[in-house]
């Protein structure tokens, strides 16, 4: 960094030696070019550096999160601790532990409820050099019947100017899929591509385009679910590949009155057939100094897998009951506040925040085997956090 | 019996050769930043960012991901699994 910044100032005065040289012994031509291709040189160089991309704040954040919705609950506490060292590197490590128990309807018509907790901790690294940021992360979670560990790497670089934010990323998952009673007894591995573009359009209007292919091979249902083929339950036969692929557009406007619009539209689609859309339009805004309140609408919709039936009428060689491969479509309200609880300019701030969600889910083709009507329910998720930046 | 004929553009040649097209006038122009520097200010603005606070969108993300079918292209991770 620092021989990086002290070149363009070498050259600057060595350019201001030779014009004074080139003045003096009328040997102009060879010592103006000389000087002034220096000054060129100076000038690209500094002017790149001052271009260089910033690395991201250093800031603490604790959280508790909260999930209820369907007969399953969720909640737990959550850490993150993000910290540069010497301007160049940003080191960021997170805990997050989910506490769930489980009475979900595939629970209650077909096995017992339970609780578990799942585990994960991530670390993370991120480096900058002149318009260039580099993010390598690593993250383990577990669970008692269920272990997945990931190694990432995304790269993005600003071009044109800094208009353009063009980024690649790339994931590599281990998973470890087990069942209480046996234990560990299949595995599933997890590659995901990424590719995005972020453009500045106008002094107000943001907008970014990302695409997300991922593949995965081995086991993935889950060994206590189970299928309906002519009335009877049978253990769900998953297909042991799939690919997907994800195309999100998205743009963000300031309003001019310290507020900003947003619109997102996703369109996803795999090898199991699945199709799906996901709307979301969000509105911030800022309530004097010390408040910044957002309100958002999500709309989300899928069409379901080839080997989905509620209740399958012929023999086939895979078969799932799993909701989540289901058509339904989900509806979300949701509010954000942050609260400025302390700010000492140059130094450091706290924000309080509260986060809540109302949504949804209405299923087309699952039925509540309790009375046999269209399964739907409600889901409310709650987040309260303090987060400080300095 | 005739050789099957080979086909004139297949579509992925056309989308390369439409690419490199692409690539080729893009290098040939030099475009200058429309939107300056010192015009980014509101930009810089908090509100104006698709992620704020990380942790957040983390466990929104996880909630999504256990539940809906999609995945991918949202610049978030999930993580884990939680879905047995």
């Amino acid at each position: 960094m620092a021989a990086t910044s002290r070149l363009p100032v070498l050259l600057a005065q060595w350019h201001q030696a030779l014009l004074a040289l080139a003045a003096r012994r009328r040997m102009r031509l060879p010592y103006a070019a000389a000087a002034h291709m220096l000054g060129v040189l100076a000038g690209l160089l500094s002017a790149g550096a001052a271009r260089a991309v910033e690395l991201p704040e250093d800031r603490a954040d604790v959280m508790y999160h909260y999930y209820d919705g369907g007969g399953t609950k969720a909640s737990g506490p959550a850490v993150l601790v993000r910290k540069s060292l010497a301007d160049k590197v940003s080191l960021s490590g997170s805990y997050y532990l989910d506490m769930v128990s489980n009475a979900s309807i595939d629970v209650v018509t077909t096995a017992s409820p339970y609780k578990e907790t799942r585990r994960e901790e991530v670390l993370g690294l991120d480096y900058v050099y002149r318009d260039a940021a580099i993010t390598v992360s690593a993250s383990n979670s577990s669970e008692p019947d269920y272990t997945a560990k990931s190694a990432g790497i995304d790269v993005s670089q600003e071009v044109f100017g800094g208009l353009t934010t063009v980024s690649l990323g790339y994931t590599r998952a281990w998973d470890k899929v087990g069942q209480k009673g046996i234990g560990f007894f299949d595995a599933a591995k997890h590659w995901r591509y990424r590719l995005g573009a972020t453009q500045i359009l106008t002094p107000r209007i943001l907008m970014s385009a990302n695409f997300e292919a991922v593949s995965d091979d081995g086991f993935l249902g889950s060994p206590y679910r189970v299928a309906r083929v002519f009335g009877a339950a049978v253990p769900e036969r998953n297909p042991r590949t799939r690919t997907s692929r994800s195309l999100m557009l998205r743009v963000i406007g300031d309003l001019g009155s310290r507020d900003a619009l947003r619109a997102e539209y996703r369109y996803f689609w795999d090898t199991w057939d699945i199709r799906s859309s996901t709307v979301e339009f969000g509105y911030s805004r800022y309530f004097g100094d010390l408040w910044l309140g957002d309100a958002y609408l999500r709309y989300y919709k899928q069409a379901h897998a080839l080997f989905y039936s509620d209740n399958a009428q012929a023999e086939t060689l895979y078969i799932s009951r799993n909701r989540q491969l289901s058509s339904f479509k989900s509806y979300g309200l949701g509010t954000r506040v942050a609260y400025s609880a302390k700010r000492v300019p140059g130094k450091y701030e706290i924000k309080l925040n509260g986060a809540l969600e109302r949504a949804r889910f209405t299923f087309s083709d699952f039925t509540d085997l309790r009375d046999g009507s269209k399964y739907s329910y409600d889901a409310t998720i709650v987040q309260v956090f303090v987060s400080a930046t300095f | 019996m005739n050789a099957p004929r080979a086909t004139v553009c297949p579509r992925s040649a056309c989308v390369l050769a439409a690419a490199l097209a692409l690539v080729g006038l893009l290098a040939g122009c030099s475009i200058a930043p429309w939107v300056k520097p010192y015009e980014r200010e509101r930009l810089a603005d908090p509100i104006m960012k698709f992620s704020r606070d990380a942790l957040s969108d983390k466990h929104f993300e996880h909630v999504r991901e256990v539940r809906e079918g999609a995945r991918g292209a949202t610049g978030v991770q999930g993580g884990g699994c939680g879905c047995n």
